[in-house]
């Protein structure tokens, strides 16, 4: 391999870049999510045992994690969303590096919440 | 992404913050009795609040989340044509749009 | 300072590769110094790209060790790696040859954003006084020291993912003449950037703020630019 690819890594080295990155990527889980979400609740349609019966199916450990995931994307992508709207519609602020860490370490905790009172 | 699927797109961003702290209360709130059909159910039947708040959650997201997968094709897959772009856009928007108005329809009804 | 840099240059086009060559070491030597170095004493059909020398003509820019800069005023001692550079040319435009990359598409941009001054007076008319306190005068100033040196456009990975986007400099010039008071090009300057892969195409990850060399903030001109077009687009101008 004489020919290595011409690149440059640098976009990437920015935390603003992985911040964007986690807002792409939760958008995109939650709107594959989304229409699971709409058909299970579709299902009151058939009946409120219907409905139930699918609950209680779902009642363990392996959907309470994918329910944490769901609270911290939610929440990740919201406040991550509101970053974005105060960049554009605000007066320029600078620090947007701590504005993103703080969005992330606010949404693992409101996750971390859920996943101890689902429990 | 031109200014009219821009403004299209904050505009339900800024809409679905509150709607979605709101919806996050609700989840703590229900999930801390556990989940049944019966709590959710009773909290929603007959009710014009849920129906409307749900309503419209249902709505903006349909138009933020097809806006927002139209630009990740653009940009990450080798779909370049605005036609095909703004083909699934639609496509998306509106089966998510009928989903929603579905399930909303099925707690509230 | 002294000892050798193991200097890794790109050769050929798109298609070429890494060629490495040992440069001594010198005290305040910056990476175009290497360069110009390689070209005198070992491979004169190097070719590359620099006019001015002291940051002012934004020709020199390159990709030192995978980030963009401008070489001239890059000191090799703050850039070394493991006692090695590694210099190809700008990402995100073609490659003409060796560390030379095709600007064409960058400047046509320039075009497309309407980055030119179109006056609202004529040489008859007295010149108008702009305070410089002036607000627009502020924030007109605020983006106007830019040296097209395209480092913001081989940074950003927006412009990477979307071939029509205008990219951070042209937008920032577009910003620049959207607050001159002098200019009267809006109309059209806001109808071009609405379009897409105008303003609304950035994704704010601010890696052309991160590298400007001028400490420039595009990121900034661009939400300015968001903020005007729907303005705009909601009154019903656009």
């Amino acid at each position: 391999m004489s020919a290595r690819q011409l690149h440059t890594t640098a976009p990437r080295r920015n935390a603003l870049w992985v911040a964007a990155m986690v807002h792409r990527i939760s958008g995109l889980a939650l709107a594959c999510f989304l229409p699971l979400h709409f058909l299970t609740l579709g299902l009151a349609l058939q009946g409120e045992a219907r409905l139930d019966s699918t609950l209680r199916w779902m009642d363990n450990p392996l959907f309470k994690i994918g329910e944490t995931m769901l609270v911290f994307l939610l929440a990740v992508h919201m406040l991550g969303g509101l970053r974005v709207l105060l960049i554009e519609n605000m007066p320029w602020r600078e620090g947007q590096k701590d504005l993103a860490l703080a969005a992330l370490a606010i949404a693992a905790c409101v996750a971390f919440a859920f996943l101890v009172g689902a429990v | 992404m031109n200014v009219r699927l821009y403004v299209l797109q904050r505009a339900t961003a800024a809409i679905m913050a509150p709607l979605v702290i709101g919806h996050l209360i609700v989840i703590f709130y229900a999930t801390s009795r556990g989940l049944s059909a019966g709590d959710i159910l009773g909290r929603t039947r007959g009710s014009v609040g849920w129906g409307l708040f749900y309503g419209v959650f249902v709505l903006a997201v349909a138009i933020h989340g097809a806006i927002g997968l139209r630009g990740i094709l653009a940009e990450w897959t080798p779909l370049k044509s605005k036609g095909a772009l703004d083909a699934l856009m639609w496509l998306f928007g509106l089966t998510l749009a009928a989903l929603g108005l579905r399930a909303v329809m099925a707690v509230v009804l | 300072m002294t000892g050798m840099i193991e200097v890794s240059l790109w050769r050929g086009k798109a298609d070429g590769r890494y060629q490495t060559y040992q440069v001594p070491q010198r005290a305040n030597q910056t990476v175009l110094d290497v360069v110009t170095w390689v070209q005198r004493n070992a491979d004169p059909t190097l070719s590359y790209r620099f006019a001015c020398r002291v940051g002012m003509c934004g020709s020199c820019a390159m990709t030192v060790n995978g980030r963009p800069r401008w070489t001239c005023r890059t000191h090799t001692s703050k850039v070394i790696e493991d006692g090695k550079l590694e210099i190809g040319p700008l990402a995100n435009l073609p490659v003409i040859k060796d560390l030379a990359a095709d600007l064409t598409r960058f400047f046509e941009k320039w075009q497309r954003a309407k980055g030119v001054f179109a006056p609202s007076k004529t040489r008859k008319d007295p010149i108008e006084r702009i305070s410089p306190a002036s607000a627009p005068r502020i924030a007109a100033d605020a983006a106007i020291e830019c040296i097209n040196c395209a480092v913001c456009y081989a940074a950003c990975d927006t412009v990477r993912w979307n071939e029509d986007y205008l990219g951070p400099a042209a937008l920032n010039r577009a910003w620049t003449l959207v607050n001159d008071v002098k200019d009267a090009g809006n109309k059209t300057r806001l109808a071009a950037i609405a379009e897409a892969g105008g303003c609304h195409a950035c994704h704010s990850h601010q890696s052309c703020q991160e590298h400007c060399p001028n400490k420039l903030n595009p990121t900034a001109s661009i939400a300015g630019l968001k903020r005007r077009t729907m303005q705009a687009y909601i009154k019903g101008e656009l």
